[in-house]
């Protein structure tokens, strides 16, 4: 803490002499002590870590979990397929169309004396179909297609790797469109007052009384369904209660003699709010992120189980699900569906409980720590 | 000599690691009134509060005793009925201490339910001739009200009429007049010593306002930092105090420190026929269609001259903030004009944006008037990123730091936030935030009422120190006869929005000829 002299002295002489002290202590930015505070939450801090190499893995995809080899010799000719396109016919065979490399014509023109192919760790990508499998689809786990494969073939860990990261990335960006709108409008709302505030709530009345899945159902009969259609749709309707935190925030905020400071020195009213207000009413905004961040992914999730979300073959939670459900015998593909929502939600849940502890300051520091 | 009514002994009171009460010790005679003295954070409310087990978290060890009994030894629900019965507290500010959604009737009439027995109409007449004997007027009427309808004194009344309802041995009050004003502190201050005669009653009287401890207290202890410092009768410890604490707390007052401004120095502002108006809706669906106005400001004129400072003396509702919102240009007047440094302005012009830099304020609260999210460097540079761009990084900083010094506090306070500081040291932040840009004008909008008196003076002193220095012109709001006559050159008295006595600050005081004036005076001896 502070360790500036305390205000007692009674000398009306200025302590200037003090000013020659060194400093001991570093101050910490609220940000910081916020930060600081999330760490010493130990299931937040980890889930937050887990979640975030999860992601950070995922991002790889391409490079894990691909049909394509990362590197291939044939030939004499190196090639690289995860980026080029290759036929049949340049490795051999008759057909001009891609080469499919789980063919065994393709794999005995790689392996042959002085070629060369390095595969991906899980050798599917999202899209493949096996076309020789041993038994029908869905298969159940076996060796080459590790937790088996859904209805037309597609290997299940693949498209699991894939719609893990489609969801996390789809949630990140929902919260982000959400909380741009959402603050800026309860901003304008909070800090203006009056007669804007008035006329803008009642207009975020009427919007948030529209019927946002029959809205998704008419636009998605209207237009061709597209993971850009659910996500403007979403985000035209994710950001109404928040906008509500803020423009509560703001209320209090702008009553506040720093405000009244600020105006009196002349700065501008966007100034003001960007500087002064903003930075002080974004507590709620961030309690809740993780929170928006998993009912971000759950939309996404439920739309796409039933079949108003994402088109074929777009890697999808939901699509998984609506499989298993359908084929219940197919445990492979509902049980590792299940876990991956559970723990990506879970971990966001573990996240936001601890953030909410950081940010609150009635507990304490100490209290914190135990918790 | 039989048992005292309340005996502390070795009282300690820890939350966590600090230690907000060591080793007190204290006794209360029944019917007797006693003052705990200390500035904030010396730990005289916690001591109240851990009579009645009202701390949560906090470890107490020691012995309370009450009646010679050990208070320690009771369990919560012994504790509970002693509350209200025998033991009943007031707090600072009625508003929060009452109930809102309840009518003050119903909240008196509770206790006596709850503790006498009483019958639901026996304890309203109950109510009624309470409220009546701690002054509310009309209690038959009064008794239905909810709290925000009465004012603050009256409110005051009411809770202590709550508090009086079981006829309790000992009232503990807390700072039970400082969210009042002045002329109503003395007659809460008449009605208690009044009471208290009546019935024979104890009262622990926790304040940091020496005059109302002269007025009110048979004995005095001194508390600092949790510690015990000087418990003396009350004609004896102002005659002689013995602690230096108490001796720091007594000289606290503030002192006159006023250069004349010389008769050459130029007008810098001069307002004339100024008036503010509030729209004003009373009940009444028909009055929603009429304009009803409230001038919170009502033709004010006066001038300030280069160097000097005007006192604006009042009570809340005065419009005495209002008269620095509109001279500070943030809200416009209905009538009148403002003239700053000669000149005219027309508000929202670029002239007038360049003229706010000339024109700062300083306010009451300093935990209220820094933006908590931002470095005292961003705090204080802000004024002068706007208002001089040229200015290069580093000459900003070398203007940071010299004004840094001039209020008293390091270089190493730049990088720091607000909540790393003091009252006092924060006060300085703002007072640097507000001369940083040398302007021609600074608003004090009572620049020292949230602080401890010892600090007041400090910072009295330094305003004084930078006027002379920068010959900057003050307009000093303030509620507070001592602080005016600290500062001011000219004292302009307002009440309901109009000025009733305007002149020179010690000819005013002197010989004040408004009544009202005569009255605020009177008060606050």
């Amino acid at each position: 803490m502070s360790t500036l002299p305390d205000d007692v002295g009674l000398s009306l002489v200025p302590p200037v002499a003090e000013a020659t002290r060194p400093t001991v202590v570093e101050s910490v930015s609220p940000g910081r002590r916020v930060w600081e505070r999330f760490k010493r939450q130990r299931l937040g801090y980890y889930s937050l870590l887990i979640l975030a190499s999860m992601l950070a893995i995922s991002l790889l995809a391409e490079l894990l979990s691909n049909d394509k080899p990362l590197l291939a010799r044939y030939d004499g000719h190196w090639y690289v397929p995860i980026v080029q396109t290759l036929s049949e016919a340049d490795l051999g065979g008759e057909l001009l169309t891609e080469a499919d490399y789980h063919d065994p014509f393709v794999q005995q023109q790689l392996t042959a004396p002085g070629n060369f192919a390095l595969f991906t760790f899980n050798r599917w990508g999202y899209k493949a179909m096996n076309y020789f499998p041993e038994t029908p689809h869905p298969a159940p786990p076996s060796a080459s297609n590790w937790l088996g494969t859904d209805i037309i073939g597609r290997d299940v860990a693949a498209r699991l790797f894939y719609a893990f990261r489609l969801s996390v990335l789809f949630g990140l960006a929902l919260t982000v469109s959400g909380v741009l709108i959402g603050v800026a409008l309860g901003a304008l709302q909070g800090y203006f007052g009056g007669r804007v505030d008035l006329v803008t709530q009642r207009l975020i009345e009427i919007w948030g009384a529209l019927p946002e899945l029959y809205l998704l159902i008419i636009f998605a009969s209207f237009f061709e369904p597209s993971l850009l259609l659910v996500f403007v749709l979403l985000s035209a309707f994710g950001w109404i209660s928040l906008s509500d935190y803020v423009r509560a925030e703001f209320l209090r905020n702008r009553q506040l003699e720093y405000v009244t400071a600020a105006r009196a020195m002349g700065l501008t009213n966007l100034q003001i709010i960007w500087r002064h207000v903003l930075p002080n009413s974004l507590t709620p905004v961030i309690t809740f992120l993780p929170f928006r961040m998993s009912a971000a992914i759950m939309a996404l999730t439920s739309l796409d189980f039933l079949g108003l979300g994402v088109p074929p073959p777009t890697p999808s939670l939901g699509e998984l699900l609506a499989q298993g459900k359908t084929y219940l015998y197919a445990w492979w593909i509902s049980v590792p569906t299940f876990f991956v929502l559970v723990i990506t939600l879970l971990l966001l849940t573990f996240i936001g409980e601890a953030l909410r502890t950081a940010l609150d300051t009635r507990v304490r520091d100490s209290a914190a720590a135990a918790s | 000599m039989t048992a005292p009514l309340l005996e502390l002994e070795k009282l300690s009171v820890r939350f966590g690691d600090t230690v907000a009460v060591r080793d007190l010790s204290l006794a209360v005679q029944a019917g007797e009134r006693v003052a705990l003295v200390g500035e904030s954070g010396s730990g005289k409310t916690v001591t109240a509060l851990s009579v009645l087990r009202l701390l949560e978290e906090a470890s107490i060890s020691g012995a309370i005793r009450f009646q010679g009994e050990d208070l320690s030894r009771y369990d919560d629900e012994q504790i509970r009925t002693l509350r209200g019965r025998d033991i009943s507290m007031i707090f600072q500010e009625p508003m929060s201490a009452l109930n809102p959604v309840l009518t003050i009737g119903k909240q008196i009439i509770e206790t006596l339910v709850l503790h006498e027995g009483l019958s639901a109409r026996r304890a309203r007449e109950a109510a009624i001739s309470l409220l009546e004997s701690t002054g509310v007027a009309d209690p038959a009427r009064r008794v239905d009200s909810y709290p925000h309808q009465l004012s603050g004194g009256q409110r005051q009344r009411a809770m202590i009429a709550m508090a009086l309802a079981c006829k309790p041995r000992l009232l503990i009050a807390d700072e039970p007049t400082t969210a009042l004003d002045v002329t109503i502190r003395a007659r809460i201050v008449e009605l208690l010593l009044k009471l208290q005669q009546r019935d024979g009653l104890a009262v622990l009287l926790i304040t940091h306002d020496l005059h109302l401890v002269r007025k009110f207290a048979q004995r005095v202890a001194v508390m600092e930092q949790g510690v015990l410092v000087e418990v003396a009768p009350t004609e004896q410890l102002f005659e002689a105090p013995k602690h230096p604490y108490t001796r720091r707390l007594m000289d606290s007052q503030p002192v006159r420190a006023v250069t004349p401004v010389e008769a050459s120095e130029p007008t810098v502002l001069k307002a004339s026929g100024l008036r503010v108006e509030f729209k004003h809706r009373r009940g009444g669906w028909r009055e929603r269609f009429r304009r009803n106005t409230l001038a919170a400001v009502d033709g004010v004129d006066f001038q300030l001259r280069r160097g000097e400072t005007l006192g604006v003396l009042g009570e809340s509702g005065s419009g005495k903030s209002t008269l620095a919102l509109a001279v500070l240009g943030l809200v416009r007047p209905a009538a009148g004009t403002v003239e700053y440094d000669g000149r005219g302005v027309k508000y929202a012009s670029n002239a007038w944006r360049a003229m706010r830099g000339q024109l700062q304020v300083v306010f009451q609260d300093p935990f209220g008037s820094l933006s908590p999210r931002m470095t005292v460097e961003q705090i204080i540079g802000e004024g002068l990123e706007l208002h001089r761009p040229e200015l290069t990084a580093a000459q900003r900083r070398a203007a940071l730091i010299e004004v840094l010094g001039e209020v008293g506090l390091p270089e190493s306070a730049l990088s720091r936030y607000p909540h790393e500081f003091s009252g006092g040291q924060r006060q300085r932040i703002a007072i640097a935030r507000a001369v940083v840009l040398k302007p021609l004008i600074v608003v004090l909008d009572e620049p020292t009422s949230a602080l401890d008196v010892s600090i007041q003076r400090q910072v009295l002193a330094l305003l004084t120190r930078l006027q002379r220095r920068y010959q900057l012109s003050y307009i000093l709001i303030t509620h507070d006869i001592a602080v005016a006559n600290a500062m001011s050159h000219h004292l302009l008295v307002m009440k309901d929005g109009k000025v009733v006595e305007t002149g020179e600050t010690q000819q005013l005081l002197g010989s004040p000829r408004h009544t009202y004036t005569q009255s605020l005076l009177r008060a606050a001896q």
